[in-house]
């Protein structure tokens, strides 16, 4: 059974159609990479797998469990649905600590203790543990998306989702949260990302997703998707951002 | 003309502070905290995807909105004692009291006001924090008790206690219930004493200083509190 199961998935605003008869598996364990141009629909389909955004047609089960079911317990399954934001989204009237045990706490009924103890080994682990005690707004845009990775981390997800994670960060801090990140598919967890970072995909992806205009235009293994990309639309969007 | 008399504040100095100004104070506070927290709860409802929810908060701020103060005191002096008594079946009109009236009616009117600057709150605060709440888990209540008032509140507390400065200045309405809050104190002394222009003036003063010093207080407030992003 794959870990996240898309079955020709449609949603529109309005009259205008964002995504369009999506369909697609990610098997436990595998790291799938979605790229393509910008308002292709890549943040949109991976907003709609922990059902952040409705959808309108098609069904998607996550971990055996129907999203677009109106008896399933949203809340339930998005507590075990890693999501990292483009823009962090850290909460910025909390302390690094706080961010980290709050939905330890309120969702998983976590003790106080146990969740700062979860919470601090994974703040260890992207090597943030010195900045515990502060606010989000006296840390970088890396050292804040590290921070966010270990808040969704905390929480023990099955499977993780990355909305261009490292899109709003400047140059030189991009690759440290990138590490964080081949150090988590390298551990065998679950992941979508919505990236451009081809160099990751090449490093750890199994498949990418290429999307254009609201459709999977491609859903390749990596090296098909590098070696020879089949759609026309895919050559033009690779040659434009592996060459520079 | 006699001269100023203005040892008529100096003999009525505890009846005016003691008496009025405590009430004037109570009175605002009460009403500062049941009018934020009614006018959380309407911006709420406002802002909810439940249409008729939003339909009825929009009905109850833009009513409070176009009716004089002055004339919804009045009206929920002599209403509420009937709404009382429709509400709990009994067969004569609820005694309410001017006091507990004038409490009700401020939290209620004030609510209206409170709404409009939290429901510019919630909506400052961006769509992302939203999602990171439900993505973690938390269900809409707790997100908004966690994630979305907090900032909001914090963002907006200085136009909040603005607008209980004016709360503060409003309350002088009550006078119509006669209830002797510290201008309907002031204005009891001057006219036992024969003293309307101290008395009168003194009470402006007094208002003055309060509120100009509460909006210098706000104003170096706002500059302490702005949330660092």
């Amino acid at each position: 059974m794959p870990m996240i199961e898309m079955k020709d998935v449609s949603k529109w605003y309005g009259s205008f159609q964002v995504l369009k008869d999506c369909t697609t598996n990610v098997e436990k364990g595998e790291v799938i990479v979605v790229c393509g141009p910008s308002g292709s629909g890549k943040s949109t389909l991976i907003k709609v797998v922990n059902a952040l955004e409705p959808f309108q047609k098609g069904d998607i089960v996550v971990d055996g469990i129907k999203v677009n079911d109106p008896k399933t317990d949203l809340p339930k399954l998005r507590a075990r649905v890693g999501m990292v934001f483009q823009n962090f989204e850290l909460f910025p009237h909390l302390t690094i600590t706080e961010n980290l045990t709050l939905g330890q706490i309120k969702v998983l009924n976590r003790s106080e203790d146990e969740a700062v103890t979860r919470g601090l080994k994974y703040l260890d682990r992207v090597g943030l543990i010195s900045q515990k005690d502060k606010y989000p707004g006296q840390l970088s845009g890396g050292q804040q998306q590290r921070v966010a990775i270990a808040r969704a981390l905390s929480m023990d997800p099955i499977c993780m989702l990355f909305d261009e994670p490292t899109s709003a960060l400047d140059p030189e801090m991009v690759n440290e949260v990138l590490d964080v990140m081949v150090g988590l598919a390298k551990d065998g967890m679950t992941m979508m990302v919505v990236t451009h970072e081809m160099g990751f995909a090449r490093k750890v992806a199994k498949r990418v997703i290429f999307m254009d205009q609201g459709s999977i235009v491609e859903d390749a293994t990596k090296d098909d998707f590098f070696g020879k990309p089949r759609s026309e639309r895919a050559q033009q969007f690779l040659s434009k951002i592996l060459h520079h | 003309m006699d001269a100023f008399d203005w040892n008529v504040i100096n003999r009525s100095f505890v009846y005016l502070f003691k008496e009025g100004m405590t009430f004037t104070l109570t009175l605002t506070g009460l009403a500062a905290v049941g009018g934020i927290v009614f006018g959380t709860l309407l911006a709420m409802m406002r802002l909810s995807s439940f249409k008729w929810l939003s339909l009825v908060a929009t009905g109850y701020v833009n009513l409070m909105r176009s009716i004089p103060l002055l004339l919804v005191i009045f009206w929920f002096y002599f209403l509420v004692p009937y709404i009382g008594a429709w509400m709990t079946g009994a067969s004569r009109p609820i005694q309410v009291g001017a006091i507990a009236s004038s409490v009700i009616t401020f939290t209620m009117f004030e609510a209206a006001y409170y709404s409009e600057i939290m429901r510019a709150g919630i909506q400052s605060i961006p769509r992302g924090q939203v999602w990171a709440g439900y993505a973690l888990g938390l269900d809409y209540w707790q997100t908004m008790a966690k994630i979305v008032l907090p900032q909001a509140f914090r963002n907006m507390l200085p136009i909040l206690l603005t607008q209980t400065i004016i709360l503060f200045q409003d309350t002088s309405l009550v006078y119509v219930l006669s209830i002797t809050d510290f201008l309907g104190a002031a204005s009891k002394v001057a006219q036992r004493d024969g003293r309307l222009v101290e008395m009168y003036l003194f009470a402006a003063l007094v208002y003055f200083v309060v509120s100009f010093g509460l909006s210098l207080l706000v104003k170096r407030l706002q500059q302490k509190i702005a949330i660092v992003r």
